[in-house]
């Protein structure tokens, strides 16, 4: 009976810490305080096209930050002002007074409105932010601005997400996915037997376009802080795996010096974007080694049985490395920059593998079997000070790998084989608002670039 | 842990049918029974005796013979004889008194000379048969098949002389099925090169589609080591092979079970440059 009560007791407590965990990722994410309540209008004023582009690419944009509660359009009053000429505070009750919005049935902290119009053969768009519970119009005003564009759908989405962005920045959103972009690994557009090739989208889905022709098999890329270059692995149709260093910007190779070795592969920048450090079987079996951006001045920092690889760096701490080790299972581990002070992260479970730092240098997502079969991979995201404490986010509808932090530090891009063959997914990092980016082809191991 | 208690899962249905097979080896063995050591020579056989008086009248004859006369080790022959004269028959090599005329199965292991000796009143006589007995060939091993006539393309000879190593799930040794088919491929490996003197030969290490795909190029690339050391062990020359590792990016299947995932944690070989 005793002993029952204490397995209880330290079961509730297990239970209890998990949840605390879940709670404090959930702060994190949504910031503390609650999340401000967006209401945004319809903007109006371009052709049908262009403010349907817009209207539901703004509004996606504040959805996908994770940071605000939209307010459903069905609540909104039937009129809403276009200008802050527009508002009346003595005229409540027809939308064009803040107190519509702020009162039931709205609940909205904030109004988003605004116009747009073609001039001279631009698109110009007027966005405000007004926060509705100020009386004063002038206290009220968070955010004026005035975007241009070209006049066309393409420049309606383009105002839409410079005007999010200044939205999510205005609310203490870190970072920012404006501009930024989703590298991958792609069967498409190449006719060698197992041959990939790298392909880059914008962060929510649109323009997938391929960026390299290798000519091979083209794997794990990985991005410069800067977004300017990529690390890949490559196999030639017949050949040994190498590093290949690719520009962003033409698809093109740079050069990159690869040791004489059977095997050199998944290689990662430091946070200063002049170092990398890679997998070489140069010594014998695979090790981590340290080099220069350009493949020269390397030096070998592990001597491991585990086949030591992933290695990550602390974008916060460039001395604090994590790599994954399979002596006797797949585990993450850490490590400073010359490989001294290994210690193990995660509990021993299962397999654990693919962790990615999160921008702010504390939080890590990583893929775990934990609970599941061998190679039935989840996304789990622990908080490095306190490692013994997780948070899943997703729950085995097919493999989930590949978890990659976007620039915002909130979302996550990852693989996923729940559609059949593997494709390209985001979510914030609660496990909500996931999202399918891919369809074609299979596409596989994600990178999220600053641009 | 886990991978531990998966590779003694996988081993222990393989080890208790060999010690099965042992055993049943041991079984079948132990039924031979030794020959039983010939009864004591007839005093004054192989030539004509006096025998006993009986109510027959002249001399014994005696025929004896093996059909067939020439059998392999473990089949059997029928030793056949008929006698005239006589009322004391016996023939040698444990099959003691017999009727007068009779057959009977023998299963002699080595080549057995019978002798009849029949006695009657006027009389004896003797009869010999020999059945030669014939070692069957030993089974031999498949040779691994040359190609007939001209010596085939590199890609053809590596595609049909050489078989794939397979290993445990997350391991790197050797197991003893891998070491069978590496010992095949020494051989053919040095055939291959003495018709194609300036190949090179690829040892690709694959791994199954558990695991993460970054891990297990380091895992391929020991199997491949593995498999290659071996063969330099058994004289391939080691500047003739390059080992790549494919990790899991090239599977011959793709089909999430046990019978797929084997099929692909391979050391696989294919033509070089």
């Amino acid at each position: 009976m005793k002993r029952q009560t204490l397995i209880c007791v330290v079961a509730a407590a297990a239970l209890s810490a998990a949840v605390l965990v879940a709670q404090d990722i959930q702060a994190w994410i949504t910031g503390a305080g609650g999340k401000p309540a967006l209401a945004v209008v319809d903007f109006r004023g371009g052709s049908p096209q262009m403010m349907a582009a817009f209207n539901s690419t703004l509004y996606n944009d504040l959805q996908n930050s994770a940071l605000f509660d939209m307010r459903p359009k069905s609540m909104f009053p039937l009129g809403n002002p276009q200008t802050p000429a527009d508002l009346r505070p003595e005229d409540a009750g027809g939308g064009y007074a803040l107190k519509d919005w702020a009162g039931a049935p709205v609940n909205a902290s904030h109004l988003v409105f605004g116009y747009a119009g073609v001039t001279n053969g631009v698109l110009a768009l007027y966005g405000d932010v007004y926060d509705t519970r100020q009386q004063n119009a002038q206290s009220a005003q968070l955010l004026a601005k005035t975007y241009a564009g070209s006049p066309d759908e393409a420049g309606a989405i383009h105002v839409a997400h410079e005007f999010a962005n200044d939205i999510i920045q205005k609310f203490g959103g870190t970072g920012s996915l404006l501009n930024s972009r989703i590298y991958y690994s792609s069967t498409r557009g190449t006719a060698v037997r197992y041959g990939t090739e790298i392909w880059v989208m914008d962060w929510d889905g649109n323009n997938q376009k391929q960026l390299t022709h290798l000519g091979g098999t083209a794997d794990y890329p990985t991005i410069s802080p800067d977004g300017s270059r990529l690390a890949v692995t490559f196999w030639p149709p017949v050949g040994r795996p190498r590093i290949e260093m690719i520009s962003t910007d033409t698809g093109r190779t740079i050069p990159f010096y690869n040791q004489d070795a059977s095997l050199n592969a998944a290689a990662t920048f430091a946070p200063d974007g002049m170092r990398i450090f890679y997998s070489s079987s140069a010594s014998g079996t695979a090790q981590i080694y340290a080099a220069g951006i350009d493949g020269r001045g390397f030096t070998r920092i592990t001597n491991t049985h585990g086949n030591p690889s992933e290695p990550k760096v602390n974008p916060k701490n460039p001395d604090a490395l994590l790599f994954v080790d399979g002596s006797p299972n797949e585990q993450i581990y850490r490590m400073n920059a010359e490989g001294a002070g290994i210690e193990r992260i995660t509990n021993g479970e299962g397999e654990a593998s693919n962790p990615s730092w999160n921008p702010d240098g504390q939080h890590v997502a990583f893929a775990w079997t934990r609970g599941y079969q061998t190679g039935d991979f989840n996304v789990f995201v622990i908080d490095i000070g306190a490692p013994q404490n997780y948070v899943q986010l997703t729950h085995s509808e097919g493999k989930n790998e590949h978890p990659v932090w976007a620039p915002d530090g909130k979302h996550l891009v990852f693989d996923s084989t729940r559609s059949g063959h593997s494709q390209i997914y985001t979510m914030v990092a609660l496990g909500t608002q996931v999202k399918q980016l891919t369809t074609e082809g299979i596409n596989k191991y994600p990178v999220w670039g600053v641009k | 842990m886990k991978t531990n208690a998966y590779r003694h899962r996988n081993l222990t249905p393989a080890a208790s049918a060999l010690l099965a097979v042992a055993l049943l080896a041991a079984g079948a063995c132990g039924k031979h029974t030794p020959i039983p050591p010939p009864p004591a020579a007839p005093t004054g056989g192989g030539t004509t005796t006096p025998g006993i008086a009986t109510p027959t009248t002249g001399s014994p004859t005696a025929t004896l013979t093996a059909e067939p006369s020439r059998i392999e080790r473990g089949q059997s022959a029928n030793l056949v004889w008929s006698t005239t004269n006589a009322n004391d028959v016996t023939i040698n090599n444990g099959i003691g008194t017999v009727t007068a005329s009779g057959r009977q199965s023998i299963s002699p292991i080595d080549t057995t000379t019978y002798t009849l000796t029949a006695n009657g009143p006027n009389g004896g006589t003797t009869a010999t048969a020999t059945l030669t007995i014939t070692t069957p060939p030993p089974p031999t091993i498949p040779p691994v098949t040359r190609p007939s006539s001209p010596m085939g393309t590199l890609e053809s000879r590596v595609q049909s002389d050489l078989k794939d190593a397979f290993f445990d799930y997350d391991a790197v040794n050797i197991r003893e099925d891998a070491r069978v088919a590496l010992l095949a491929d020494a051989d053919a490996l040095k055939r291959i090169f003495m018709d194609f003197p300036s190949a090179t030969i690829n040892v690709e290490g694959h791994c199954d589609e558990r695991g993460s795909a970054e891990y297990n190029l380091g895992l391929g690339d020991r199997r491949a080591s593995s498999a290659r050391d071996l063969l330099v062990q058994l004289g391939v020359p080691a500047a003739k092979l390059r080992t790549i590792s494919y990790g899991k990016e090239r599977p011959q299947c793709t089909e999430a079970d046990e019978t797929c995932y084997q099929k692909n944690r391979r050391a696989h070989f294919s033509a070089g440059q």
